[in-house]
């Protein structure tokens, strides 16, 4: 019986959130092909129970591969690794996370593995009669839906666009097994050094796993008034976008650019002030679940793709915006006391 | 030092506009452009060239008019550019993509890096780069936002944007990396380039000209077929509201709470 794989991912010992999306996929896909799901985890530090978490939210097995000389990703060590597992227990399926991780890692391995790989997906199902994976993803800056199918080829390979799945509520009561397979240290190719990050990784934005994001474009006129924006991120539990006129100009770092030639970003909730909508950056926004844009521009693109607009000051609407949000904190404050 | 950087011909989508009733992308006079995430790889190049010596070559695979992406890639300082174009290549994903191109770049004989664009904005994989790594095992580094250290002959460091931060990788030649716009601001080409460029001999490289694997070729030797192809809807239906004066900003903020809250999507513990 062929599984269906899906890499979990870490950072410093601890699990990401998009692991569990992916189990979610992962879960459904093992469903309808009547299979089993494993859970493969590349790295060190993670501790048993966290390993257990990966069974709560939908794999049957989890395969941890730890040592010291994973715990940063380096592509080769980790192609070797999943290559070499690929061809012990050939899975059917491997999804893994549209990340910087697993955009490298992936089409490494698809290419030793002689197996075709989707990038990005947004919506994987099996195709009834064959069994075959459908794996559908956005191309042309989002402009088109490609569905591909890879009939010929084992393992089917895609990777999934971080948050655009919820992950399975967790079910402690869910059997599975936790398997540590030992690093065979033949397949440690020590050419590429991973030296740390650079001293400013603290208070990083992560924007691909932001729940919410709110950006902002040349209408914020200067600098200081992403203030505004980080006030509001912060009340809605979030991280500060923009887009490339505002990065270009100085205002806020490459980082937290949005689009085409920046971020790709699927939050739950995007919030565009002062952002006219060119199809750069939409390319970035697209899949967002709910897209709100502010903007005097009763005409601006953002309008027309957004769920909610407001055509009006953005200034007046992100104050007023703010000063409801510490209301409602502080009645909820209260409420509690 | 010898750099290879391979760049793909896209269609120019700065100027697109997308048909509001049909919801297609409006094709009619759209040109073809050097990718523009390519334009920040051949900076790189580039740049290295300038400190440190040497040459580069550019490649692409593509079309017999693809040259004309060459040319303006030569028209920024790449010394010379080198056609993969073959009937047989037609229809490669990124797999068959990455093989042929590294078959090519066998064929150039030796290099010190190999510097790619992050992703192409048709395609949008972003997996010919370490696909070509995969083939020529390689060193690899993606989202290359910084080269920190160039010691000629021996490897380089760089910096790699992440989720987390800037991860630091060292690298020994040869190698590949891919890069981001924060790398290096591209330079606009120089009427002496262009001049140069014209006027450049472009060998082709045709499947005859390479040693080659038929069966990995073209849309054949492609493990993802594209089955179908769906335009999602442009326009979400949504709410436009206007908030012109004081009153109506805080009705319209009123709305757009009440709007978040039934979509579960404002903080809990609090009250509207
Ligand atoms: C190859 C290529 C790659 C690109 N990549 C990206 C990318 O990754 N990301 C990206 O974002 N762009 C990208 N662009 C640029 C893109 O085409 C646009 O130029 C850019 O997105 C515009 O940014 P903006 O919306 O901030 O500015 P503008 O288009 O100038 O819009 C500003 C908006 O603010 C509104 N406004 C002004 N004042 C106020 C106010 N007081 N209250 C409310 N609204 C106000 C205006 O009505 C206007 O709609 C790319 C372009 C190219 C060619
Ligand atoms: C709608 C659609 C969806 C697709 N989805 C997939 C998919 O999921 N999986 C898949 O394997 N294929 C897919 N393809 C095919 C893919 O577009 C082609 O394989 C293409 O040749 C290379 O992929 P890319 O545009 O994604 O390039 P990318 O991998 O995004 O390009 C990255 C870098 O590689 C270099 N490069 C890329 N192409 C060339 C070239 N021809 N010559 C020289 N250098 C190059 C450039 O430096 C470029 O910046 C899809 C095609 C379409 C039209």
């Amino acid at each position: 019986m062929s599984f269906v794989w899906t890499l979990a991912e870490q950072h410093e010992g601890r699990l990401k959130a998009v692991s569990y999306e992916l189990l979610g996929r992962g879960r459904a896909l093992a469903d309808k092909l009547d299979t089993k799901l494993a859970s493969l985890l590349i790295g060190d530090g993670v501790s048993d129970e966290q390993l257990q978490t990966l069974v709560h939210h939908g794999a049957d097995e989890v395969y941890a591969i730890q040592d010291p000389r994973l715990a940063s990703f380096t592509c080769e060590t980790y192609s070797n690794v999943l290559v070499h597992l690929i061809k012990t227990y050939r899975p059917s399926v491997i999804l893994a996370a549209a990340t910087s991780t697993g955009r490298t890692l992936m089409p490494h391995v698809a290419v030793r593995s002689h197996a075709g790989l989707t990038a990005d997906c947004t919506e994987l199902d099996i195709e009834p009669g064959t069994g075959h994976l459908l794996q559908t993803r956005p191309a042309i800056g989002g402009n088109i839906m490609a569905t591909i199918k890879t009939p010929d080829h084992r393992p089917q390979m895609a990777t999934v666009r971080p948050k655009s799945s919820r992950p399975l509520p967790a079910d402690p009561t869910r059997a599975g097994r936790v398997i540590e397979v030992p690093l065979d240290l033949v397949l440690v190719d020590e050419r590429v050094q991973a030296r740390g990050y650079r001293g400013d990784a603290v208070d990083f934005v992560n924007l691909e796993e932001a729940d919410v994001v709110i950006a902002g474009g040349r209408g914020m006129k200067k600098a200081e008034h992403f203030a505004l924006l980080q006030g509001l991120a912060k009340a809605l539990g979030g991280a500060v976008g923009a887009t490339r006129d505002a990065v270009d100009r100085g205002w806020i770092g490459y980082p937290h650019q949005v689009g085409l030639s920046g971020k790709t970003i699927s939050p739950r909730l995007y919030v565009g002030a002062g952002i006219s909508g060119a199809i750069q950056h939409l390319a970035g926004i697209k899949t967002s679940e709910t897209i709100v844009s502010i903007n005097s521009d009763p005409d601006a693109s953002l309008h027309q793709v957004a769920d909610f607009g407001i055509v009006g000051d953005l200034f007046q609407v992100l104050n007023e915006l703010q000063r409801r949000l510490d209301e409602r904190r502080r009645g909820g404050e209260e409420d509690r006391a | 030092m010898h750099i290879i950087v391979p760049i793909k011909q896209v269609p120019e989508t700065s100027n697109v506009k997308m048909d509001p009733v049909t919801g297609t992308m409006i094709r009619a006079g759209v040109g073809t452009v050097v990718n523009p995430l390519d334009l920040f790889a051949i900076e790189t190049a580039v740049r290295l060239k300038e400190a440190h010596g040497g040459r580069i070559t550019t490649l692409t695979m593509g079309p017999r008019g693809a040259d004309k992406a060459l040319r303006e890639a030569m028209a920024m300082g790449c010394d010379d550019g080198v056609l993969i174009s073959d009937r047989a290549f037609a229809g490669s994903d990124s797999w068959a993509t990455s093989y042929t191109l590294s078959q090519a770049i066998r064929k150039l004989g030796d290099f010190d890096l190999i510097v790619a664009g992050e992703r192409a904005t048709d395609g949008d994989t972003g997996q010919v780069g370490p696909g070509i790594a995969a083939w020529l095992d390689l060193p690899l580094a993606t989202y290359v936002a910084a080269i920190t250290r160039v010691e000629p002959a021996r490897g380089l460091t760089v910096e790699r944007l992440v989720e987390e931060g800037y991860q630091v990788v060292d690298l020994p030649f040869p190698a590949l990396i891919t890069v981001v716009k924060e790398v290096a601001a591209p330079r606009l080409p120089t009427l002496r380039g262009k001049k140069r460029a014209k006027a450049a001999e472009i060998p082709l490289f045709t499947a005859a000209d390479l040693d080659l694997e038929p069966s990995y070729l073209g849309l054949k030797g492609s493990p993802t077929k594209v089955v179908k192809v769906a335009t999602p809807k442009v326009t979400r239906g949504g709410t436009l509201v206007r908030a012109l004066d004081e009153d109506a900003v805080a009705d319209a903020v009123d709305q757009l709470l009440a709007f978040l809250d039934a979509r579960d999507l404002l903080p809990t513990g609090g009250r509207a």
